[in-house]
């Protein structure tokens, strides 16, 4: 009984009574599940047809020691398209599963902006070229730039950051760059809510400052008398999310942000959760002096699987010109690039991952303002209905009206764990939400439903965690040794840590 | 109203209806009235072929690669991508995943960074290459903190070759300014390449690096080739490092490297390089791929993401993210780095390429633009009034010394639809006569011709002038 799969119900028809994984090995492909690219590789074989050399021949620099062994495999093009499809099906997607993962919201990402992203005026242009030769690159930054700061309110807007954590790295850079423009250079303390993502106080030890981690209270919203307490002259800053990684909005923003600009600090706005925002609330009205955006979270850019993101940053008048650089600029008819006044400077080559400001570019172009709230309230309201499903079968520790996404938690049992119940998950066909974090709740299981998603689908996924609640009180083995229908079990993680092989052995090849 | 939005005005009643609300407003009662439900003034909503058109209309005023001659390089490379890339990288499989968190339903994405680790792995001659950084500046700009972290911040200096990138460079710059690191180059004529111009000046900068090198120095880092095209044997200059108990770290091209010794044969400690040419797009500059090696001891101390092999209850070989003790989820301000995503779709491509060319492909690819590169450099540096200031060998870039101003050549040029190249004034403001000419694969003979010929219609203006 324990060696057969047992898949979930099917609340995903998708996946209901196959094993989703094995199909193709059993049916199609005889090689191993396990094959890597190296075990298709044949002495001779070529992939790509090559044009030859038409000049007159050169020798390598007798100076310069050439490359002896270059161990890589050899495949055909079929072998590599075999391959890597086979891969492709191995993975949970937002193409093919509800994937609700919070705080990185999962939202579906239309085709029609890979379409013009992949433009052959956009996917060849170098970024170096004279600027008159690239006014159409420009043209987009310069929109998005314009875009970004009407929606957020802040004065200006730097695409340059490649990443979230970029983008918030320079945010604190900022602030430590305007207080050592002041002299002010024992403000050296930054505060972090205790809910908040460990990139903040990562970036903060990064730019040279000392985090210091604030409490929340029971509403889940940050503890503003602990807050007020530590604002003195050594004070750099506030890192505030919001809504914040619960979920929920702050309720005590506009007081958190005064006492921390009376203190002479500045407030950064972490804007990984801007998805509940949009045309509802913008963080540079309230006061928050700079906030880097997630464009493949909010705008519907892919993920990639791990990136690549985009982090641009938006500052209001006192850090403008602190932004890193180069921003567009437009002089008349013409656009340039320039950096800021007082710019920290430039954190990657070049101007950003412009192929993903083209397709957040593409998005916000579609929807308008109107568009715009509507994908902000239709996230609202679905976590929301979705979070008044699941409060049946489980308890929901800061049970509030929600923003984007919920904080629920997934101690089921004594036996029964938030892993355990995202294991189990899988089997009903749907990715795992982010378990685990926030820290602040025991086991959390944080969920995301995003505005792509109907309500069926919500319906189904509820039905799958409720379903899920009874096994661990019926069957609990059957969620303990989850997932059951993918073509690995769970994976012994410590023992990868401890021993880890972080790269194919060639000997080992056949 | 959007194809975005599933839901219709049907279920958002019956959905209010369950949570006892009368509208969709109610759910934001938290926000402050003052600041809730703002006026965004933005452009009205557009159609699918509306957008269409107006982008397209937008990328047909840049000069991309395929209307122009491009012979400009500088870090963003323009080099051939087999159609497999788009094909297998395009699949919603793969670009609609995310991190792969939950090892059980991500073994595409964890099986493939794990190929792409160990294909770079292979071609640096390195022990291990994470899962990748932003590019290949902010991964340079890691290393040398990496170097600062394994030397417990002891080490307080960084000696940099004047032979760097020069906004790699800046990004280094930005990226240290507050930690206490002192950055040291050799002086302000080598900085510019201008003492880079010979074999002999070569090697003086390596002489003038390793006089800098001493027991404060935390690391000591180069570029093969260098920004100007330079290809430099650094195996003295590496042990000159260990000597001091220095680490070394390269920037190394990966295309070079089919061609000659990795970094990793004498005994680099960090490698890192921008993977763009490898199956990724030109893209105005971005994405690119930010490649990260190190030896195994240095591995602990590395930022960034692992894939890494592990095994499930039956003995099934998977793959999972490993040794996240480094990272900031779990570390939070005591982490190596605040990294958090990777390029994970730039490593996917860049795996399918070194997978599809293989072993002949990649060197036929990096003899093909090593011998144009040679070739253009021959013909335009016996022009009339230009000539070739390496003396150094270089691999696909070299500088062109001009009679004319370079911008009045790139405007001219650019009538005839060649981009000719980078101007170097662009980031030294004093070398108006010197432009940096790369040539890869996608450069053809007769597209190397007649730039040779527009090049010597100036030639002829330039004398007629004087």
């Amino acid at each position: 009984m324990k060696n057969e799969p047992q898949t979930g119900r099917g609340a995903f028809p998708a996946f209901s009574g196959k094993e989703p994984g094995k199909e193709l090995g059993k049916e199609l492909w005889q090689e191993s599940p396990e094959a890597g690219v190296w075990d298709y590789s044949v002495p001779g074989r070529e992939g790509v047809a090559l044009p030859d050399v038409d000049v007159p021949g050169c020798e390598l620099p007798p100076g310069i020691p050439q490359r002896k062994e270059l161990p890589l495999p050899e495949i055909s093009e079929l072998d590599a398209v075999r391959h890597f499809t086979r891969l492709s099906r191995l993975n949970y997607s937002i193409d093919t599963h509800f994937y609700p993962l919070g705080s990185c919201t999962m939202k579906y990402n239309p085709r029609i902006s890979e379409k013009i992203a992949a433009l052959p005026g956009f996917s060849l242009a170098h970024p170096l070229l004279p600027e008159f030769l690239c006014q159409g690159s420009l043209e987009i930054m310069e929109l998005l730039q314009n875009f970004l700061a009407e929606i957020s309110g802040f004065q200006a807007i730097s695409l340059q950051p490649a990443a979230g954590a970029h983008g918030e790295l320079c945010g604190v850079m900022m602030i430590r760059a305007y207080h050592q423009k002041n002299g002010d250079s024992r403000r050296l303390r930054m505060l972090i809510p205790d809910s908040a993502h460990g990139t903040n106080p990562a970036s903060v030890a990064m730019c040279g400052f000392q985090a210091v981690q604030v409490p929340s209270d029971s509403r889940g919203n940050i503890d503003i008398q602990a807050l007020k307490s530590l604002c003195d002259d050594t004070l750099a800053g506030l890192m505030l999310t919001n809504p914040n990684t619960l979920g929920l909005f702050e309720e005590r923003l506009t007081e958190a942000v005064e006492a921390v600009h009376n203190a002479g600090g500045l407030v950064y706005g972490d804007g990984a959760n801007l998805n509940a925002l949009l045309g509802v609330f913008r963080p540079g009205d309230a006061g928050i002096d700079v906030m880097h955006f997630n464009l493949h979270k909010t705008f519907g850019t892919p993920h990639g699987g791990g990136g690549p993101g985009a982090g641009p940053v938006g500052a209001g008048r006192k850090l403008a010109p602190f932004l890193p650089g180069p921003r567009v600029l437009r002089e008349g008819t013409v656009l340039r690039l320039a950096m800021p006044e007082n710019s920290i400077g430039r954190v990657k080559a070049f101007y950003g991952n412009f192929s993903v400001l083209v397709k957040a570019c593409t998005f916000i172009a579609m929807l308008g303002a109107k568009g715009l709230r509507a994908v902000s309230e239709n996230a609202v309201l679905n976590a929301n209905y979705l979070k008044k499903l699941i409060e049946r079968g489980y308890s929901i520790p800061y049970n509030r009206t929600c923003m984007h996404e919920f904080v629920a938690s997934g101690h089921l049992s004594d036996t029964i764990h938030a892993l355990d119940v995202a294991k189990r998950l899988i089997d009903y066909g749907c990715h795992p939400p982010t378990i685990y974090f926030p820290l602040i709740v025991k086991e959390a299981l944080m969920i995301e439903p995003t505005e792509s998603e109907s309500r069926k689908t919500l319906e189904a996924f509820a039905d799958a965690m409720l379903a899920i609640a009874e096994e661990a009180r019926h069957n609990p083995d059957i969620v303990k040794t989850a997932p059951h229908g993918t073509p690995v079990g769970r994976l012994d993680e410590v023992s990868a840590a401890r021993n880890p092989v972080l790269k194919h052995s060639n000997e080992k090849a056949p | 109203m959007t194809p975005f939005i599933a839901n219709t005005d049907s279920d958002r009643k019956l959905m209010l209806d369950a949570l006892g609300l009368g509208s969709v407003a109610e759910l934001f009662a938290a926000i402050p009235e003052k600041y809730r439900f703002p006026d965004l003034k933005l452009p009205a909503a557009l159609s699918e072929p509306e957008i269409f058109q107006e982008l397209s209309a937008a990328a047909s005023r840049n000069a991309d690669a395929g209307g122009y001659a491009l012979f400009a390089g500088a870090g963003a490379y323009n080099h051939f991508v087999p159609s497999v890339v788009d094909a297998l990288s395009s699949r919603g499989e793969f670009f609609t995943a995310y991190t792969p968190y939950q090892p059980e339903a991500s073994q595409g994405t964890l099986q493939a960074l794990f190929e792409y680790q160990s294909m770079a792995a292979d071609l640096f001659g390195m022990d291990i290459v994470n899962a990748s950084h932003y590019d290949g500046a902010s991964a340079l700009a890691e290393a040398l903190l990496m170097a600062w972290n394994a030397a417990s911040r002891q080490r307080s200096k960084v000696v940099l070759s004047s032979g760097l990138h020069p906004e790699y460079r800046a990004v280094i710059e930005t990226y240290t300014r507050n930690l206490g690191i002192t950055l040291c180059t050799p002086g302000p004529g080598t900085s510019a390449g201008a003492k880079t111009e010979t074999e002999t000046e070569t090697k003086m900068e390596t002489e003038t690096l390793e006089s800098l090198i001493d027991a404060e120095t935390a690391c000591v880092a180069v570029q093969f080739p260098s920004f100007f095209g330079n290809l430099e044997d650094y195996s003295r200059l590496c042990e000159t490092a260990h000597r001091n108990g220095a680490l070394f770290i390269v920037s190394a091209d990966p295309l070079s490297l089919a061609l000659f010794e990795p970094p990793g044969s004498y005994g680099a400690d960090i490698v890192t390089g921008e993977g763009q040419p490898l199956g990724n797009y030109l893209s105005f500059g971005g994405p690119c791929l930010g490649m990260f090696a190190a030896t195994k001891s240095l591995v602990r101390k590395m930022p960034g993401r692992l894939a890494g092999e592990a095994m499930d209850g039956q003995g099934r070989r998977g793959y999972v993210l490993t040794l996240s003790t480094r990272e900031q989820h779990i570390r939070r301000e005591k982490a190596v780095s605040n990294i958090c995503t990777n390029q994970g779709l730039a490593a996917l491509r860049a795996a399918i390429y070194l997978a599809v060319m293989g072993k002949n492909g990649l060197k036929k690819v990096a003899d093909i633009t090593y011998r144009r590169a040679r070739y253009a450099a021959g013909k335009l540096g016996k022009l009339p009034g230009f000539s070739v200031l390496n003396t150094a060998p270089f691999f696909r870039e070299f500088v062109l010394r001009c009679p004319l101003d370079t911008w009045e050549i790139m405007n001219r040029c650019a009538k005839l639809k060649i981009v000719p190249g980078v101007p170097l004034s662009r980031w030294f403001p004093e070398r108006t006569q010197d432009i940096l000419v790369c040539v890869t694969e996608m450069n053809s003979r007769s597209q190397i011709d007649s730039l040779v010929s527009v090049f010597e219609t100036f030639c002829g203006e330039a004398a007629s002038e004087k």
